[in-house]
């Protein structure tokens, strides 16, 4: 497909951004200085932008547990979000959410949710919302294999479709709910065939493959804008590490799946491609990559020297209209 | 003024909030074809856009008015029957009562949820249930529960305009029931308890269904000498417990009569704090009047025992003076 120079230069960006981010993350786990657990989604960054870049800035998105990339592929900086992640009074949720629950309303992040499944009928909402406003914003709605599984994924499919929502459903096939294979507990061989059963289009790309992504999820997007309603798209992609840092990983899949996917690693595929398509030679590349590193530095280095919340702040965000808590 | 009736009294606030403000809609299970009476006519006056037929998918569109909230709607969720909550557990606890506080006051989920006590006509364990505790168990929620048609009205009133999650938990046994209503705009607010009757000798704190109840053992025991203060906090988040503590303090007695069952009823809560905070103006044991720790039975006689009548409360009060 024919993608403007600046949009895959963009890509690529977003795509680095995320991967270094959560590189970055990992150091900060081990030396303690990030609590909680760190679930990440190196591995998944073809998905997560090719679907992000197919939205316009206006548009909605919800993530779920393994969302740090999602903001991030939004149009989120990065700073506060790592600020979050170490539970700083200056992270995007001011210390409240940490790793599971990264946002930023400011690029229509509406937030994401760590119970397996919970988002889709926000977005299903969300959507609904720019329905009745009668305005043509989208709404993309991530969620992963395991996800599928959950009542709300269907009772969020089937009001999406009833109600010829503007919301665009990506599953993120990563091959695994937490240590489960989806191979065996998927009753079907593709998310996407699901879709059939509510009456709207599926599809199953390669989502190692952004382009592949951007296309497939700008058509979904394109068809929700016009009004015809919501589209399920699965990203067939791989989570690189385990499923989260901080929490027991016993040995449940095979090194050399391991390996073989991991050559087929998403960042490396698209800047090779960004090189041998002309997009940007190696120069343009390396710009971008140093640019990243440098703002990533900054992140954490922001994060770093910002303080914690004052204790009282656990009172606070309770209620939008406050009330007298408790104690 | 005028009398009507407890459901016409919800069926008027959501049509004056409805004409009031274009971001109220309403979605539940048959709310178009009016299923249980509140809303009549409003498909016609409103349209099917604002006044949405669901499917019978609770967690579905209950996690839907979430995510309109957030993008700037005030959606009501007609969830019927208050046992119906359970099948949305997750959206409204995880999501609609965590959101504000999870993304460090970014989002606002200015929605209502109507859930209805339909307790006290043989619908069995299932379709009887009184969950006020479970979700004050939960911060993030207000909740209301009114026992009188003005009540209804304001309260509704003013959880549609709430900029935070409200929870109205309407009494099904008070459906019918009439009450005077003024013909003007009104509120009542939330968190302000109502003295629905003065007195001196002992302070009856009644919930919901439980008023009526608690008044009419008033009634009896005046005859009798004892003059009866009968308070209904008719907001249980954020609870006027100023009010309740200071009827305490001039009564010296307090009996809890709640439709809830015993145990982390919001009566176990108002106990609680009356006996932390105003310990010293008590002269006897603080009593509860609840449902005992049981399901709800369908047969008729079973059933009728178990909650607070006036008879269980007078006897209450009686005993707390002794």
């Amino acid at each position: 497909m024919d993608v403007a120079r600046e949009t895959s230069a963009e890509m690529y960006r977003r795509m680095f951004r995320s991967r270094s981010f959560e590189l970055a993350a990992i150091e900060k786990m081990k030396t303690g200085e990030i609590p909680g657990a760190l679930h990440t989604s190196v591995g998944q960054e073809a998905s997560i932008v090719g679907s992000c870049m197919a939205l316009r800035d206006d548009d909605y998105m919800v993530g779920n547990h393994r969302s740090h990339g999602h903001p991030i592929g939004k149009g989120a900086r990065t700073d506060r979000l790592f600020a979050e992640l170490m539970g700083k009074a200056t992270g995007i949720n001011s210390g409240m959410g940490g790793s599971m629950h990264l946002s930023d309303f400011s690029v229509g992040s509406l937030g994401e949710t760590s119970i397996v499944g919970s988002g889709l009928p926000v977005a299903a909402g969300a959507a609904l919302g720019s329905k009745l406003q009668g305005n043509d914003r989208v709404t993309l709605c991530f969620f992963g294999d395991g996800a599928s599984n959950e009542g709300t994924f269907h009772e969020s499919l089937n009001l999406a479709a009833v109600w010829v929502l503007p919301v665009v459903f990506v599953c993120e096939n990563n091959g695994y709910g937490e240590l489960s294979a989806a191979s065996v507990m998927v009753s079907v061989p593709d998310v996407s065939m699901r879709a059939a059963g509510y009456g709207i289009p599926g599809a199953t790309v390669d989502g190692q493959d952004v382009l592949a992504v951007y296309e497939a999820v700008g058509e979904a997007v394109a068809r929700a804008r016009r009004g015809e309603g919501p589209s399920l798209v699965e990203t067939k992609t791989y989570r690189f590490h385990d499923h989260a840092f901080g929490l027991p990983s016993p040995v449940y899949r095979d090194q050399a799946e391991i390996d073989e996917w991991q050559k087929r690693d998403p960042v490396t595929l698209f800047r090779a491609r960004l090189i041998d398509d002309a997009v940007l030679d190696e120069a343009g590349v390396t710009q971008i990559e140093d640019d990243v590193a440098a703002e990533i530095a900054a992140a954490v280095a922001f994060a770093e020297s910002s303080p914690y919340p004052s204790l009282d702040a656990a009172f606070d965000h309770v209620y939008t209209n406050p009330i007298p808590i408790r104690h | 003024m005028s009398a009507v009736s407890y459901l016409q009294a919800v069926h008027d606030a959501l049509q004056e909030e409805m004409r009031r403000d274009d971001r109220v809609f309403i979605m539940g299970e048959d709310v178009g074809f009016n299923m249980l009476g509140a809303t009549g006519g409003f498909l016609d006056e409103f349209g099917a856009e604002r006044v949405r037929n669901t499917p019978i998918t609770e967690a579905g569109f209950t996690g839907a008015a979430a995510g309109a909230a957030m993008v700037g709607m005030r959606p009501v969720v007609d969830l019927m029957l208050s046992s119906f909550m359970y099948v949305a557990m997750d959206q409204i606890i995880s999501i609609i009562s965590k959101s504000t506080y999870l993304y460090g006051g970014q989002a606002s989920l200015p929605l209502t949820i109507r859930a209805s006590m339909f307790y006290g006509g043989s619908n069995a364990a299932q379709h009887s249930d009184r969950p006020l505790a479970l979700f004050m168990a939960s911060p993030g929620l207000k909740i209301v529960a009114p026992s009188t048609p003005y009540d209804a009205k304001g309260l509704i009133k003013a959880a549609i305009r709430e900029d935070d999650p409200v929870i109205v938990f309407e009494d099904g046994t008070l459906w019918t029931s009439t009450g005077e209503v003024p013909d003007g705009d009104y509120v009542v607010p939330l968190g302000q308890a109502d003295v629905k009757r003065e007195g001196s000798n002992v302070t009856v704190v009644a919930i919901s269904g439980a008023v009526q109840a608690a008044l009419a053992a008033a009634d009896r025991l005046a005859a009798d000498g004892v003059s009866v203060e009968v308070i209904d906090p008719r907001s249980l988040v954020p609870m006027d417990y100023a009010t309740i503590l200071a009827s305490v303090e001039k009564t010296g007695h307090l009996v809890v009569a709640d439709p809830s069952h015993r145990t982390c009823s919001p009566a176990a809560e108002i106990a609680a704090t009356v006996a932390e905070d105003g310990f010293w103006s008590l002269q006897a044991p603080i009593a509860r009047v609840t449902v005992p720790d049981t399901h709800i039975p369908f047969s008729p006689p079973l059933e009728q025992q178990l909650y607070p009548s006036a008879d269980r409360i007078a006897e209450a009060v009686r005993q707390t003076l002794k």
